[in-house]
């Protein structure tokens, strides 16, 4: 535990930056690249946690406990984001029988 | 513990890719969860346990079992073949890329960072985070669970047959 507790000293934080940068941008590419709707709801779960991890540094390195709540309370979100969308998900099959995004483009115009 | 660092990553960033590129929705769902016990670590690392714990149960066990359950009942198990023209894919990834560079350019002249508080490795322990929780964030915790209520008739009302 002592040891660990001594790691955040050692990683830079510019290390963390780099990491949620490349994880959100794996995530937007993601749904740029993705016609399966359940795929795109995973690649902003992605980005989400980027986020997440940002906060969880930048927390820590302030050695700030609000950071870590305000993780919390997006998990918190998150969970309800994901209840609703894969409820859209089951909906959309039901009505439309697929589940490709393109097939809802009509809200475009 | 920079190994340690690399390692968790080098898995995090290989998981993340596996999730866009791979077609199989199964495949996907284990990937991402490969990602986020990965990420789990990452917080570990970071000395905030509590989070690492809530992660492990809110993302593995409830999000991606979701994500999993849904997959199953509407039977998308196997391969789907919808996918976007190849104009369209390769655009996406340079997007992306682009992306990337533009946000690692703007980071890379990082600031020093001065410590609000002492260092203390406690902050993310269970007592650390409630004390925060139910101080000072006592308002937006309470109303998180009208989020949940809203959330919740939300769904079922989409579930509904005649919707």
């Amino acid at each position: 535990m002592k040891e660990l507790s001594s790691a955040i000293q050692l990683i830079p934080l510019e290390n963390y930056i780099f990491l949620s940068v490349a994880l959100f941008s794996i995530g937007m590419m993601g749904v740029l690249f993705r016609r399966n709707t359940i795929a795109i709801l995973m690649c902003l779960e992605l980005m989400f946690n980027s986020v997440n991890l940002l906060l969880t540094a930048f927390s820590a390195y302030h050695s700030d406990p609000s950071g870590q709540v305000f993780v919390f309370f997006i998990m918190i979100v998150a969970a309800a984001e994901v209840a609703v969308g894969l409820s859209i998900v089951v909906m959309m099959k039901r009505n439309v029988d697929s589940i490709d995004i393109n097939l809802l483009n009509r809200l475009k115009w | 513990m920079i190994f340690l660092f690399y390692l968790l990553s080098t898995i995090m960033i290989v998981c993340a890719l596996l999730v866009v590129f791979s077609k199989n929705p199964i495949n996907n769902v284990i990937y991402l969860i490969l990602c986020f016990i990965a990420m789990a670590g990452h917080y570990i690392l970071l000395n905030a346990q509590f989070l690492a714990v809530v992660h492990i149960i809110v993302y593995t066990g409830a999000i991606m079992v979701l994500f999993l359950f849904v997959i199953m009942l509407l039977n998308l198990n196997k391969a789907i073949i919808i996918r976007k023209s190849t104009v369209t894919r390769v655009s996406a990834v340079i997007t992306g890329g682009i992306f990337f560079l533009v946000l690692l350019a703007a980071t890379r002249q990082t600031f020093e960072i001065h410590a609000k508080y002492p260092f203390n490795s406690e902050i993310g322990l269970v007592s650390g985070i409630g004390k925060t929780l139910f101080g000072e964030f006592l308002l937006p915790f309470e109303i998180s669970s009208i989020l949940f209520i809203s959330a919740m008739v939300g769904a079922m009302m989409f579930g509904k047959k005649d919707a």
